[in-house]
């Protein structure tokens, strides 16, 4: 079943190398654009030649050493981290090809460091879907919060410097609560490694001790999925332009938390400690609060990106919701809901920041008008609304289709109640935006003409990927049958 | 009260002089007071070391080879510890080197500052740029 | 050569101290080099040395041949192998970069300085090697005075820092000794060893419970364990830079070797931790300490102040590991040693740089140009800054890794929140500094137009080993751990 393999070692290491030769080549745009590009092609190279393995079973291995007495530094290719992983680096290819468009069309300071630092949060982004254990995940995890520090203070505005130091104050607390969590399963479970079905098979552990873990690492994870109430430091970092907004902030950073949501509910506890010590009910109940939350302070947001930032709270709570739900088909919606929501939302904020940089605006009380001189980037929008509203052909249907499958089989309607709920005030704060833009009468937009090829082709890219994978789910990369093998063994013998 | 005076005296009278020398290091205001109040401490302490390497009626700790003749046998009690005399003596020079370098400061001090009084010395060192 | 070692490793630096001011006299330029080459041969020996326990075991070396308990025994075992280590390594990277400072900061002192310096260290090393009680006193006050002289010649209130440090280390250091007084009576022996072996039968002895008090609060002054730290942040506040820079990572550290070694060793695992509680009021002295020093660490405007008061709540996570009283909570203790040995010494000769390059080391005034001007070393401040927050994969983070371990493993979660709390109170001090270092500038003109002005390469080069190294230890520290570290917690503790 598993093999030993350097890959998954080589692709973190790519965009990891990657970083010193952007900073060497500060002076020459253009040397510096092809080392992002380049890494992020290698990088996405390296992860799909993995992928045919992952499917037929296998699972690829590197072990790097031994990092504490008793536990490794290890990379493990499951199919849930091939999932993450393919996500990661396919939109990091997408989103190269839009930063280096946009930092030209806003003349963008700094950009040396923002490229270097893009390059190590991508890094860190595939440590951690490739980590084999906790001790692994916690280090990438962390090198994440501080890779990602430079992009949120990027403007170095004062508003943004505020943003860095909330951004902080809550990544940083959630870091040590992981270190402790992981420290005291450590010596409880005796193993950290990421098992399907949990870790605690055989050991006597009392309910406050499997209570306590769950609170240390469940919390842990759950700042950087933005689940209320820990989720304040997401909007504030918006100030951050909108490339690392939309990677980093729609795929990279809270898609990290989620994993780490997933991993921890399936891989370390398990279905069966879950419901056995009452661990799913609290989770759910935070989940289903954040997803209503995120979706009315949407609604009340004029910023556009505000907005968006509180319908990602909202969306990414669908995913804790799933894992909350101890079922299969949940599960599988869940994985799902990753890969749907990345490209429908990174859409959205290349979206944003395509009228940002090309018209000037950047509030939705701003755009009368505006889808008809850049008709392709609105239509990208409009497709991707469609999918987070959860209506086909577009992907988001399907992930959220699962979700609610699995609520219903396991009786859990209140969820299921949730997920409509939200569908529906989705489409109101996306809705009314696409309405404004090309139905609202005005002429301020007048010749404007499209956005920049650099900055629209990306876009449209990822909303053409919601259609297709909306239509055909196990296209190509087959997530489906990824997210099911996943599921499978997660719940085993049991669910 | 025959073991205070046999012997326990020693140790009351060091104790006291042990007491006296912390008041004077944590009360007394001028540097040189209290340098003297650690001398107080530290020959308290010396002392206490030397007063208990006494014995009943025992004699100097040098050994008498001029004496009876054929007498080989040396019984060590007839002579007082030897070991924590030699090491007080240590820490005698110990102390004095600690008090050379003191002085040498308070020297330093006084150049600089002009007082030895502590109370100002703090409020001076306190107003100064770091 | 080699059952020479233990004698070798101070032997070494006092001979070069000896002969310091005669060289001195010859030619004033060759004292540095002295020092050097005698720091760089202490090192290479205690290498060796620490080589050949870990392969053979403990050594001991008999002045003169003269049997214990009347001769003085030096000994070489694993835990002061490391220790003797770790001094002459940190020690040579720092005196690297102390030409630089002291040139800038005491023209003209070098014969004087360098003579105390390896005067200090042959103290440091002599502390630790010695298998003697009393002898462990004499070496004690030996680096304590030289390090009273190397503190005194700094700014205007240096000598007033260095008496009050006077004051409170010859008064510990007489409380030792007292200590001391009552220990020989009960026992007859001055020997470590043999001590620990006698000890066992009077443990309901009033007198040793005074005795291990006593020299508990003496060495706790050394050490700067709460309350008794206060001498530590005037002291390496007004000493020169180069002072600082190596007193810091290794001064404290001594002290932490001698309460290890009186604790563990001597006196032993039961009676510290049943007996007699003293293992639980050292750990509780130094969770406050940790608090307490990085609190005020946050409230500081100066930067060696800042680091000064960082270095009590870092003295503090070692004595929380011996206080915890299980094998990994020790070995999470003197990881934390070497860790930050590295780290501090990194930072203070950052914060010497700054000195020597701009004319002060305020906070205030640190921004973006002060980064342009020196890049290298404000990328090692981040480094040591990030470790000292704990970000994996420095070294950092593997001493609260450790340490948490033991304090889960008594079940002392209170202990546990110590740790976390205080990670993040020094994120929100080092994060003061990164921020105004990487972010605050006043405009992009007069930022571009400010030149690189980065420190001499004799300065530079220690810092960027130093950073490098936090960055080895942590990702080598399983290494360290099997290979040296596993050696040192004695059956029993």
């Amino acid at each position: 079943m598993t093999y030993d393999s350097a890959i998954p070692l080589l692709a973190v290491l790519v965009s990891l190398a990657a970083v010193p030769l952007v900073l060497v080549s500060s002076r020459w745009p253009r040397v510096r654009e092809s080392w992002t590009i380049g890494a992020a092609l290698v990088m996405f190279g390296l992860v799909i030649s993995l992928l045919p393995r992952v499917l037929d079973g296998r699972i690829p291995e590197t072990r790097i050493g031994e990092l504490v007495p008793g536990f490794d530094l290890a990379l493990r290719v499951d199919p849930l981290g091939m999932v993450f992983a393919i996500v990661a680096s396919t939109l990091w290819v997408l989103t190269s090809f839009y930063s280096i468009g946009y930092v030209r069309a806003a003349h963008e300071r700094h950009q040396t460091r923002f490229f270097a630092a893009f390059a190590l949060c991508l890094s860190s982004t595939i440590g951690v879907a490739f980590s084999a254990n906790l001790i692994t995940f916690i280090v990438f995890y962390e090198i994440l919060t501080i890779a990602t520090y430079p992009l949120v203070v990027h403007k170095q505005t004062p508003e943004a410097i505020a943003a860095g130091r909330k951004y902080l104050a809550y990544t940083l607390t959630a870091g040590v609560a992981l270190l402790a969590g992981a420290v005291w399963l450590s010596q409880t479970a005796g193993t950290l490694d990421f098992t399907p079905g949990g870790v605690f098979g055989d050991v006597e552990a009392g309910s406050g001790t499997v209570r306590g873990l769950f609170a240390l690492l469940i919390g842990g994870v759950a700042v950087k999925a933005a689940v209320v109430p820990f989720h304040a430091w997401l909007p504030a970092a918006m100030v951050a332009p909108t490339p690392v907004s939309a990677l980093l902030h729609a795929v990279a950073v809270v898609k990290s938390g989620v994993f780490g949501v997933l991993r921890v509910t399936g891989f370390v506890f398990g279905p069966t400690v879950m419901e056995d010590y009452g661990l799913a009910l609290p989770l759910a109940i935070a989940a289903g609060t954040t997803i209503v939350f995120g979706s009315l302070a949407a609604l009340a947001q004029d910023d556009l990106k505000r907005r968006l930032a509180y319908s990602t709270i909202s969306h990414l709570s669908y995913i804790v919701l799933a894992a909350a739900l101890l079922h299969p088909d949940a599960f599988v919606g869940g994985i799902l809901h990753i890969t749907t929501h990345a490209t429908m939302k990174i859409t959205l904020f290349f979206v944003a920041g395509a009228i940002y940089v090309h018209a000037h605006r950047d509030r939705v009380s701003e755009l009368d008008g505006i889808g008809r001189e850049m008709p392709w980037t609105m239509g990208a929008f409009t497709l991707a609304s469609i999918g987070l509203a959860g209506l086909p052909p577009v992907n988001g249907f399907e992930s959220k289709w699962f979700i609610g499958a699995g609520a219903a089989a396991s009786g859990q309607y209140l969820a299921l109640v949730v997920l409509l709920l939200s569908g529906v005030l989705n489409a109101a704060y996306l809705l009314p935006i696409i309405h404004r833009a090309f139905l609202r009468p005005s002429t301020q937009y007048e010749g404007l003409g499209e956005a920049p090829a650099l900055v629209r082709v990306p876009l449209m890219v990822t909303a053409a990927i919601s259609l297709v994978f909306g239509l055909f789910p196990n296209a190509i990369v087959r997530f489906y049958d990824l997210a099911r093998m996943s599921a499978d063994a997660v719940f085993g013998g049991a669910g | 009260m025959a073991e205070f005076w046999d012997g326990g005296y020693a140790y009351y009278a060091t104790a006291l002089l042990l007491v006296i020398g912390l008041y004077a290091i944590l009360v007394k205001r001028n540097l040189v007071k209290k340098l003297i109040g650690l001398n107080i401490v530290q020959a308290a302490i010396i002392l206490m070391w030397v007063a208990s390497a006494t014995r009943p009626d025992a004699t100097v700790p040098v050994l008498d080879t001029h004496g009876e003749q054929g007498k080989q046998v040396v019984d060590a009690t007839d002579y007082l510890n030897p070991l924590p005399h030699t090491l007080m003596l240590t820490a005698i020079v110990v102390g004095v080197a600690t008090t050379g370098v003191a002085f040498a400061l308070l020297i330093s001090i006084y150049r600089r500052y002009g007082t030895l009084d502590e109370a100002e010395l703090l409020e001076q060192m306190r107003g100064e740029p770091q | 050569m080699t059952p020479h070692l233990p004698l070798l490793i101070p032997l070494v630096l006092l001979v070069a101290a000896l002969l310091a001011p005669l060289v001195g006299i010859v030619r004033y330029t060759w004292v540095y080099r002295l020092a050097l080459v005698a720091v760089a041969v202490d090192a290479g020996v205690a290498l060796w040395g620490l080589a050949e326990v870990v392969d053979g075991g403990t050594m001991t070396y008999r002045l003169a041949g003269w049997q214990p308990p009347i001769g003085i025994e030096f000994v070489l075992d694993p835990l002061s192998a490391f220790f003797s280590a770790v001094i002459a390594t940190v020690a040579l990277i720092v005196m690297v970069g102390a030409r630089a400072m002291v040139v800038e900061e005491l023209p003209r002192k070098e014969v004087p300085f360098f003579t105390t310096v390896l005067l200090m260290l042959a103290g440091f090393q002599g502390i630790v090697l010695t298998g003697d009680l009393f002898n462990l006193f004499v070496f004690l006050e030996i680096a304590a005075l030289a390090g009273y002289a190397l503190v005194a010649v700094g700014e205007r209130a240096s000598p007033l820092a260095a008496f009050r440090y006077l004051l409170v280390g010859a008064t510990g250091a007489s409380l030792y000794l007292l200590g001391l007084w009552f220990i020989y009576n009960l026992t007859g022996s001055l020997n470590m060893r043999d001590v620990a072996a006698i000890l066992p039968g009077s443990w309901d002895n009033p007198a040793l419970a005074i005795g291990l008090s006593l020299m508990i609060v003496g060495i706790g002054v050394k050490m700067a364990l709460f309350p008794l730290h206060g001498w530590l942040p005037d002291a390496y506040t007004q000493a020169p830079s180069a002072t600082t820079a190596l007193m810091a990572p290794i001064g404290t550290k001594v002290g932490a070797y001698v309460l290890i070694r009186l604790l563990v060793f001597v006196f032993g695992g039961p009676l510290v931790t049943d007996e007699l509680p003293v293992a639980d009021v050292v750990m509780w002295l130094s969770a406050i300490g940790i608090i307490y020093g990085s609190i005020l660490a946050i409230a500081q405007r100066e930067l060696k102040r800042m680091l000064a008061y960082s270095s009590v709540a870092q003295v503090g996570y070692i004595g929380l590991g011996i206080g915890l009283a299980n094998p990994v909570a020790l070995i999470g203790a003197v990881l934390h040693v070497v860790n930050h040995a590295v780290m501090k010494g990194a930072l203070f000769l950052v914060a010497g740089t700054m000195r020597a390059r701009l004319g002060h080391s305020d906070i205030g005034r640190i921004d973006a140009a002060v980064t342009r001007k020196l890049p290298w070393t404000m990328a090692a401040f981040t480094v040591a800054a990030l470790s000292m927050i704990g970000i994996p994969p420095t070294a950092g983070f593997f001493s609260k890794w450790y340490l948490t371990s033991g304090a889960v493993d008594r079940g002392l979660w209170i202990m546990v929140v110590v740790i976390m709390v205080s990670s993040l109170l020094n994120a929100v001090y080092f994060f003061r500094v990164l921020e105004r270092g990487y972010l605050r500038h006043d405009d992009d003109e007069s930022l571009d137009a400010v030149v690189r002005d980065e420190a001499p390469p004799a300065m530079l080069a220690p810092t960027i080993v130093l950073a490098v190294g936090i960055l080895a230890l942590g990702v080598f520290n399983a290494v360290l751990v099997n290979g040296v570290l596993d050696l040192i917690p004695p059956a029993g503790w």
